[in-house]
C-alpha cells in the first residue's frame, strides 16, 4: 500500500508545532500502524531528518504507552483497539491519514506525538489503592468475593491508562479513568474501608490536575481500547453522593 | 584464538545449610535488622518498576527507607510485567490435588533441568502462598469460582492446578497492585519517582555500589544519584534477538553497565523460546506477540502428517493430522514444558510439515474444546487472547485453528546473585528477571510473576536490610572522583554515538544482530554456528561504531539515541551469550546443543561436566571473558533425565 500521512511535528513543549506531510510507500497491509511509522522514521533518518517521536512499548495493547489521534479519532477507526494493535489493512491504498497527539490541557505535548500523562499517576496517588502494606495479608480464601462482583471488578481494572478517554472528551475529562479505578476497588470487600474517602480524594486530584467535568457525552467509552463501560461513571457518582451526603 | 579463560570457582556463601525446609527461616533470623528510626536516613535506588522493582520499592518504602525509583517509561505502570498473560503459580493446594511447597520446589528444579540452586528454589516455593495473600489484600481481581473462592488452572510442565489468574491479563493485574502500592508511597513522600529516566552507569565507591548515572529522557540532562544501596530490577535481555515478545524498550543496559564494572553475568545463553507466539508476517515486523501457553490446556497442537500440505486446516481429515505432542509425549501431551514444545515445533517445521506462509507455523486447535465445553466457556477463559489473535492476523480462532510459532520470550540468565540476591558487587542487589537465580536452564510457565513478586515483596526486604545494617552510610561528595568519572563515561559515550553520523540506522543494526542470534544462538546451537556468530557479531559491532546514524542532539527527547545505547550493549551481550553457549557443550533446558542429544533427539545433559552455574567476568570489549564456576549441589531433587513421555 502507498499512503500519505500528515503528522503533527513539534520540536518541544514551547514550539508552536505544525502538520507535515510525508509519503510512505510499499507498506504491507499486515503491518501495524506503529510499524508504518517505523518505516517512515527509517526513511526520515536516512534522509537526514529527525524521526517522529511517539510513545510505544509493549506493542500488544496492554502497556498503554501508545496513543494518537488518527483522522481525529483516539487510537483510530477500529473499535476497542490500541494504536499498536491497529493494522494497515483497515486503511485503503492511497489514503491520507492525519496523525496528532492527545490534545488536553493536563497532557502537555513533550515532542511530536509524545505527551505527559503524569496527571493520571497523581490521581492514583490520591486514593487509587487499597492500603495493604506487605506482610500483613490474611489467608487469601478468608475473603470470598462473589463471582459477579469479581468479574465486574476485573472488567473495570483492565483500564490501561492510555488517556484516549481524555483525548476524546470534549471537556477533557478523565472521569472514565477515575471511575474505572473507583469501581474496581469499590467492588471488592477489601476496598470497603477506604471507599468513601477514595472517591472524594481521587476526584479532587482530578480537578487539581485540570481535567474537565463530565457531562455524560460518552465519547470516552466509544474510543476506550478496553471497552470500559460508561455505567462505571454512574457508580462513581453514586459512591460520591454517598460519601458526601451519607445516602 | 582464545575465546574465554577459566578463573577461580565461586560459591554462594549467603545460604544457610542444614534442612532445606528451615533455611529461609534461619536466614531471616540471622539477618541483621535496621532500627525503624534509622531507616529514614537510609536511601535505596531501585531501577525498574515491574513486578520485582515495583514490589521492592513499595515494600522498602513501607518499611521506612527513602526510596528513589527510576523507569524509562512515562509511568511505572507500563513496565513490561504488565504484558504477562497466563498466571502466577503458588503452592496453595486449593485444588486438593497433591500440591505442596515441596512439589512446587521439585517441579521447578526439575523443570529447570537441574541447573538451578536448590536453596533459592525452595524459598521461592515457600513464599509463593504469601504472594497470593498479599495480592488479594491489595484487591487484585483474580478469577473466582461461583462460591467466591479463587479459581486455579494448570500450566505447562506440571500435573497439578496451582496457577492463579486474571483472565489472560494476570501480569497487568499484579503489576497494577504493586504500582498502586508504589503510588501510595509516592503520595506519602517515601518514594521519589523518576519516570522517563534511564540508568546509564553504575557508581562504585570503595568497592561498593553507591549510585547511578541517569539520563532524563525528556531534557537529556545527565545526573548522578548517590545512595546507600542500588537494586536492579531492570528485566531480561530477550531483545538482543530484535524480534521477541518483550516490549520494544526492554534492554540490558542497566545490567550490562553493572557487568562491565565487575558484576558477574551468569548463564547468559539460557534463553526461553516460547512455543505459542503469533508467527512473523513480514519484514516490517517489529515485535512478536505471545499467545499465553494456558491455551495449551484446551488447544491441541498439530501439523499435517505429510509435508507441503496446502489444504486449509478444515479440509485435512482427522487421520491425516499429526497431534505430535500427544503422540511423542503421551503423559504430558500438549502440556510439556516450553523448551520441549518449542523444539518439537521447530522439528516438524524443519521436516517441511509447517503451516502458513514460509512453513514456519503449527496449528493450535480449539475445535475439540469448543465442542466439549461450549463456546461461552472457552470465551470466558481465553476471550481476550482470541480477540488479540484475530486483531493481529485477521483470522477467527473460533472458526479456524490458530497458527503459532516459537519466539524468544524470557531470559533465565542474568546477573549472578547469592542467596541474598546480592551481586558480586557489594551493595548491588538484583531482583526479578534481571538476576539468574531461580529457573535454571528453563523456566516453568507462570513462574516469572511468582519470582518477581517473591524477590520484591518477601526476599529483598530482609536481605537488603541485613546489608544496610552492616555497612556504613557515609555521605559521598558529588565531586568524588568515581562519581565524576562515571558521569564522564556516560557523556563521552553519548557524544560518540551522536558524532558518528554514518549511513545506517540503529534499527538496521539491531535487526541484523537479531538475525545472527536467532540463526546461531536460538532453538538449536552448534559449535560451528556459534563460532561463526561470534565472528559476525564482532564485525557488525565494529561497523556499528563507524556507520551508525543518530540524528538530533543529546539535549532533547531523542528516541534514537536511547536505542543506539541499548543496541551497543546488546552487541557485547550477544557475543557473551554465544561464548557461553559454545562453552556449554551439553543440552540443558532452553539451551540445546545439536552435538549433545539422545538417539531420539531429546536434550542430553552432562552432569559430570556441566552441573554448575557459569558466571562470567568482563575483561574488556572484544576480550576473552573469564569463567567462574559455581558448582551446583543437589541434596533433595536428584538429577534425572527429564521425561515428559
Amino acid at each position: 500500500m502507498d499512503i500519505q500521512v500528515r503528522v503533527w511535528r513539534q520540536a518541544g513543549p514551547s514550539d508552536k508545532g505544525k502538520m507535515v506531510t510525508y509519503d510512505v510507500k510499499d507498506i504491507s497491509p499486515d503491518a501495524s500502524f506503529l510499524e508504518m511509522l517505523d518505516v517512515l522514521n527509517e526513511n526520515l533518518i536516512l534522509s537526514g531528518d529527525e524521526p517522529v517521536a511517539f510513545d510505544h512499548d509493549c506493542r500488544e495493547g496492554i502497556c498503554g504507552a501508545c496513543g494518537m489521534m488518527i483522522n481525529g479519532v483516539a487510537h483510530g477507526p477500529e473499535k476497542a483497539t490500541t494504536t499498536c494493535q491497529l493494522h494497515m489493512r483497515h486503511f485503503n491504498d492511497g489514503d491520507t491519514i492525519d496523525v496528532e497527539p492527545w490534545r488536553a490541557a493536563p497532557f502537555p505535548v513533550i515532542k511530536d506525538l509524545v505527551v505527559n500523562r503524569g496527571a493520571f499517576d497523581r490521581i492514583i496517588q490520591a486514593g487509587g489503592y487499597i492500603t495493604a502494606p506487605t506482610g500483613t495479608a490474611p489467608e487469601a480464601h478468608s475473603t470470598p468475593v462473589p463471582k459477579p462482583d469479581a468479574d465486574l471488578a476485573f472488567e473495570a481494572a483492565t483500564c490501561i491508562g492510555c488517556g484516549a478517554c481524555v483525548a476524546a472528551c470534549p471537556n477533557g475529562s478523565s472521569m472514565l479513568f477515575t471511575a474505572a479505578k473507583v469501581a474496581h476497588l469499590g467492588l471488592m470487600p477489601q476496598g470497603q474501608p477506604e471507599r468513601a474517602t477514595r472517591v472524594i480524594d481521587m476526584l479532587e486530584a482530578q480537578d487539581d490536575a485540570g481535567f474537565g467535568g463530565c457531562t455524560n457525552m460518552g465519547e470516552c467509552t466509544t474510543v476506550c481500547p478496553k471497552g470500559i463501560p460508561l455505567t462505571l461513571i454512574g457508580r462513581l457518582n453514586a459512591d460520591y453522593r454517598k460519601s458526601v451526603r451519607g445516602n | 584464538m582464545t575465546l574465554w579463560n577459566e578463573g577461580d570457582a565461586i560459591a554462594d556463601e549467603a545460604a544457610p545449610d542444614g534442612p532445606i525446609e528451615t533455611r529461609w527461616e534461619r536466614r531471616k533470623f540471622s539477618a541483621k535488622l535496621v532500627n525503624p528510626a534509622n531507616r529514614r536516613k537510609i536511601s535505596v535506588i531501585v531501577i525498574g518498576t515491574g513486578l520485582a522493582g515495583g514490589s521492592a520499592a513499595a515494600t522498602l518504602a513501607e518499611a521506612g527507607y527513602k526510596v528513589r525509583s527510576y523507569c524509562y517509561q512515562d509511568s511505572p505502570r507500563r513496565a513490561h510485567s504488565i504484558a504477562a498473560q497466563g498466571g502466577i503459580n503458588a503452592a496453595k493446594n486449593y485444588r486438593n490435588d497433591g500440591d505442596s511447597t515441596y512439589r512446587l520446589f521439585y517441579d521447578t528444579v526439575k523443570g529447570g533441568d537441574f541447573r538451578a540452586r536448590e536453596s533459592n528454589v525452595y524459598r521461592l516455593a515457600e513464599v509463593s502462598a504469601n504472594i497470593i495473600d498479599q495480592c488479594v489484600a491489595q484487591g487484585v481481581p483474580f478469577a473466582r469460582e461461583y462460591g467466591g473462592l479463587l479459581d486455579n488452572r494448570s500450566f505447562g510442565g506440571t500435573q497439578v492446578s496451582r496457577t492463579f489468574y486474571a483472565r489472560g491479563q494476570t501480569g497487568q493485574q499484579l503489576l497494577l497492585g504493586a504500582y498502586q502500592a508504589m503510588e501510595r508511597q509516592i503520595g506519602l513522600g517515601n518514594i521519589e519517582m523518576f519516570t522517563r529516566h534511564e540508568m546509564l552507569e553504575l557508581v562504585i565507591v570503595d568497592g561498593k555500589a553507591r549510585g547511578v548515572v541517569v539520563r532524563d529522557l525528556v531534557t537529556g540532562e545527565i545526573s548522578t544519584d548517590l545512595a546507600d544501596a542500588v537494586v536492579l530490577a531492570s528485566g531480561g535481555y530477550g531483545n538482543v534477538f530484535f524480534l521477541s515478545t518483550n516490549a520494544k524498550g526492554c534492554n540490558v543496559t542497566a545490567s550490562w553497565r553493572a557487568h562491565r564494572k565487575g558484576a558477574l553475568f551468569a548463564n547468559p545463553c539460557y534463553t526461553q523460546i516460547h512455543p505459542t507466539c503469533i508467527p512473523e508476517s513480514g519484514s516490517h515486523q517489529s515485535k512478536l506477540t505471545l499467545m499465553s501457553e494456558s491455551l495449551r490446556n484446551d488447544g491441541r497442537v498439530w501439523v499435517p502428517k505429510v509435508g507441503n500440505d496446502k489444504r486449509t486446516p478444515g479440509d485435512i481429515p482427522e487421520d491425516e493430522r499429526d497431534y505430535y505432542l500427544e503422540r511423542i509425549y503421551p503423559s504430558f501431551g500438549n502440556l510439556v514444558p516450553r523448551d520441549i514444545a518449542s523444539r518439537a515445533a521447530k522439528n516438524v517445521c524443519d521436516e517441511g510439515r509447517g503451516v502458513g506462509p514460509g512453513g514456519l507455523g503449527v496449528y493450535l486447535d480449539f475445535a475439540d474444546a469448543i465442542e466439549r465445553l461450549g463456546q461461552p466457556a472457552v470465551e470466558a477463559k481465553y476471550g481476550n487472547l482470541f480477540e488479540m489473535y484475530q486483531r493481529i492476523t485477521g483470522d477467527d480462532p473460533y472458526e479456524t485453528p490458530m497458527r503459532i510459532y516459537p519466539a524468544v520470550h524470557y531470559t533465565m540468565g542474568g546477573l549472578w546473585v547469592d542467596y541474598d540476591l546480592q551481586s558480586t558487587i557489594p551493595g548491588l542487589f538484583v531482583v526479578g528477571e534481571a538476576n539468574f537465580s531461580d529457573h535454571g536452564a528453563n523456566r516453568l510457565g507462570a513462574s516469572a510473576l511468582m519470582q518477581g513478586l517473591a524477590d520484591g515483596y518477601f526476599v529483598l526486604p530482609y536481605t537488603l536490610a541485613n546489608y544496610l545494617a552492616s555497612s556504613s552510610h557515609d555521605t559521598i561528595p558529588a565531586d568524588h572522583e568515581q562519581v565524576v568519572a562515571a558521569r564522564r563515561q556516560v557523556e563521552e559515550r553519548l557524544e560518540k554515538l551522536l558524532s558518528i553520523n554514518g549511513d545506517r540506522t540503529v534499527d538496521s543494526f539491531h535487526r541484523e544482530l537479531g538475525h545472527i542470534m536467532w540463526e546461531y544462538c536460538g532453538m538449536e546451537r552448534t559449535e560451528e554456528g556459534l563460532t561463526k556468530a561470534i565472528e559476525l557479531i564482532r564485525g557488525l559491532r565494529e561497523e556499528f561504531w563507524t556507520r551508525v546514524k543518530v540524528p538530533g542532539t543529546g539535549e532533547q527527547l531523542n528516541q534514537n539515541l536511547e536505542k543506539a545505547g541499548r543496541v551497543a550493549d546488546f552487541f557485547e551481550l550477544g557475543e557473551l551469550m554465544c561464548i557461553d553457549a559454545l562453552h556449554r557443550g551439553e543440552s540443558a533446558g532452553g539451551h540445546f546443543r545439536a552435538e549433545s542429544q539422545t538417539p531420539d533427539g531429546e536434550a542430553l545433559r552432562h552432569d559430570d561436566e556441566f552441573s554448575y552455574v557459569g558466571a562470567w567476568e568482563f575483561t574488556g570489549t572484544g576480550q576473552a571473558p573469564t569463567l567462574h564456576k559455581e558448582q551446583l549441589e543437589f541434596e533433595y531433587v536428584h538429577p534425572s533425565t527429564r521425561s515428559y513421555k
